[in-house]
């Protein structure tokens, strides 16, 4: 039985938005609004949700690379978001980052092998010669030769810098990986490759991964448990068995029907969703989906609905459901 | 028998740089028949933006050249006619949408005004009829409150609107191919569905040839007729989206299609292409694909396989066919 290794608790990450001469607060930008969930030790939680939803700023502010604004984030147990710097630096030993853009993510002035062995530096593990050996073991580990240790990151490919961003994030040997996007920005044959290296580390190094992306097909590769989101919110979350077979929230139903087939046969029937996603400054009022949800009624747009537990311990916050 | 309104003709166009000649085109034939959506799809650095920007002489020479074929549009040869005549096509004849609608569109014009440029130039109609055929474009792809927003600028807009500009900014002048390079792959999937269907209803009311240019195989099978996979500036395979998707001739075709993730799927394992995408400067003889390819015989290391045709629409560069 798993313990729980994060829990998240009505977490909310605002970005004020300022105007005029003063730069007087105006508004906010309601990144994330009010999250709670657990990620347990050793599973994949896919974090699914189109641009502009939140996911990134929640996979940033659970790690604290951004303050949270409210809400609680504990780390086995651990109130993290009243850490200050000291505990702060011993968590990021447990609990790293793959970003999604290799290219701006990685120093263009330091070689693979520094990137990689700079987190052994600032916590002061090992000797110099120990520091390279793991280096070296760490990025064969990822599918790439010792002597790329010696490269910049505009000699590598695409899918090269990205196996570097994975080796950085495992060389303190987490128990935690946050990985935003890390598939994204690649081609598809390249995609795959990462993505199974990713799954083999987890088994390898007994890793939970909090794995955000907007392509639900990756997310359902990876994933045990599934967490969808819009506009700052989870609108629901259930296994991948679930989710996949029996979506319960409209909204992502119709993230399931946009999945690209790659089938020409099957005219699969598109619920293709009118409008694009409100300004999370001024979400619309009620549930903030019944602007665009086929099957929206009265009460959507008066009251907001709750995240609430159905049969098999899925979650969903819809009025459909009571 | 088929009539190709743009065909190619043993295209080449390599980039004369300091490390060396890059052969990005090499040789490349195909054609585009009338009203039909032909997809042409091939992994980063393949050649098919290349090819694309070939076909309007987009090329930026220096370092780029088009050293060698042919592309009759109609009748004409589109590399040998004069560049008066050139600006005459571009726009009228042939359209082009480029991958990027951030940088593709001018900041600091409106976006009416972009689009009503295309028209004044190719179409020289006066201010009025301008202005309403820029309004019924805009509403035509899409845009919610376009006699407002034809004032607005592009920074105003989100991705998914600004592609739409890009597509109506194109289709001013009505013209009988467009040649859209990847124009969904920055997109969130319910987006990349509303653009994919405003594709699949003008190829329907305007019996408009479309170029798609893709690395995702997905999308394709959704909107293509036929298909040109391209790997490493050659041609690997022709078909329509039946023949490639049921019977996929060349082992890179068969590789991408497998490594697509499918969320019917039972195996966690993606399978993948292992290796990496090619050096195009002083390719190796033979097959370019022969050193990632499961299949690799002798001959592919010494001889380039000739286009064999294997069914009426169906053609295959591979030794295992010939």
């Amino acid at each position: 039985m798993n313990r729980r290794l994060v829990e998240v608790e009505n977490l909310k990450k605002y970005y004020p938005v300022t105007a005029g001469l003063l730069s007087r607060h105006v508004a906010d930008v309601r990144a994330v609004d009010g999250v709670s969930f657990n990620i347990m030790e050793k599973e994949t939680l896919g974090l699914v949700g189109e641009s502009g939803c939140g996911k990134s700023s929640l996979g940033r502010a659970i790690l604290r690379l951004e303050e949270p604004t409210a809400g609680r984030v504990l780390y086995k147990g651990n109130d993290i978001t009243t850490w200050g710097r000291r505990q702060l630096k011993e968590l990021r030993k447990e609990a790293q980052m793959i970003f999604q853009d290799p290219q701006s993510s990685l120093d263009p002035k330091m070689t693979i092998g520094d990137s990689i062995g700079e987190a052994l530096l600032i916590h002061g593990i090992g000797t110099e010669q120990e520091r390279l050996e793991k280096v070296t073991e760490l990025l064969q580990r990822v599918g790439l030769e010792p002597e790329h240790t010696m490269r910049y990151p505009h000699e590598l490919s695409g899918g090269q810098k990205q196996r570097v961003g994975i080796a950085r994030a495992l060389v303190v040997n987490p128990k935690l990986v946050v990985a935003d996007e890390p598939v994204s920005a690649l081609d598809v044959s390249v995609q795959a490759q990462i993505l199974n290296l990713i799954m083999d580390l987890q088994h390898e190094f007994g890793l939970a991964y909090l794995f955000i992306a907007h392509d639900l097909a990756v997310i359902g590769h990876v994933s045990d448990r599934i967490a969808v989101m819009y506009l700052g919110q989870i609108i629901e979350l259930a296994n991948r068995k679930q989710l996949f077979s029996h979506p319960l929230h409209p909204y992502t139903e119709a993230l399931l029907s946009a999945v690209s087939v790659p089938d020409p046969h099957q005219k699969r029937k598109r619920t293709s969703l009118p409008g694009e996603v409100p300004s999370p400054v001024e979400p619309p009022p009620g549930c903030r989906f019944h602007t665009r949800c086929p099957k929206v009624m009265e009460i959507c747009r008066q009251e907001s609905p709750v995240l609430r537990p159905r049969t098999g311990g899925r979650l969903v916050s819809c009025h459909l459901y009571g | 028998m088929h009539h190709n309104i743009l065909e190619i003709k043993q295209l080449k166009t390599y980039f004369f740089t300091r490390s060396g000649v890059v052969k990005a085109v090499d040789s490349v034939n195909f054609g585009i028949r009338r009203g039909e959506s032909l997809c042409l799809v091939g992994e980063s650095g393949c050649g098919k933006t290349a090819t694309a920007l070939s076909i309007l002489r987009l090329i930026d020479s220096p370092p780029g050249k088009i050293i060698d074929g042919e592309i009759r549009y109609h009748d004409e040869d589109l590399l040998h006619c004069s560049g008066k005549r050139l600006r005459q096509i571009r726009g009228h004849g042939i359209a082009m949408i480029f991958q990027d609608p951030q940088s593709s569109l001018n900041p600091v014009f409106t976006v009416g005004d972009q689009i009503a440029e295309q028209i004044r130039m190719h179409l020289k109609l006066k201010r009025r009829p301008t202005m309403e055929r820029t309004l019924h474009l805009m509403e035509q792809v899409g845009i919610p409150r376009a006699r407002e927003r034809m004032k607005d600028y592009p920074h105003q807009f989100s991705g998914g609107m600004r592609q739409r500009i890009m597509i109506a900014a194109a289709l001013s002048c009505g013209p009988e191919i467009l040649i859209a390079d990847e124009p969904t792959t920055a997109l969130d999937t319910t987006i990349k569905e509303q653009i994919l269907d405003i594709f699949r209803d003008l190829k329907q009311q305007r019996e408009m040839s479309i170029l798609f240019i893709t690395h995702d195989l997905g999308t394709v099978a959704g909107i293509a007729d036929r298909i040109v996979v391209m790997y490493g500036g050659r041609i690997a395979e022709v078909g329509t989206v039946y023949d490639i998707f049921d019977q996929p001739k060349h082992p890179y075709t068969h590789g991408l299609i497998d490594c697509l993730p499918d969320i019917s799927a039972r195996s966690d394992r993606l399978t993948s292409i292992p290796g990496m995408i090619p050096s195009l400067i002083d390719p190796p003889d033979g097959c370019i694909f022969s050193p990632r390819c499961p299949r690799s015989m002798m001959v592919c290391r010494q001889k380039r396989p000739k286009e064999v045709i294997v069914s009426k629409e169906h053609l295959v560069a591979c030794h295992l066919y010939s």
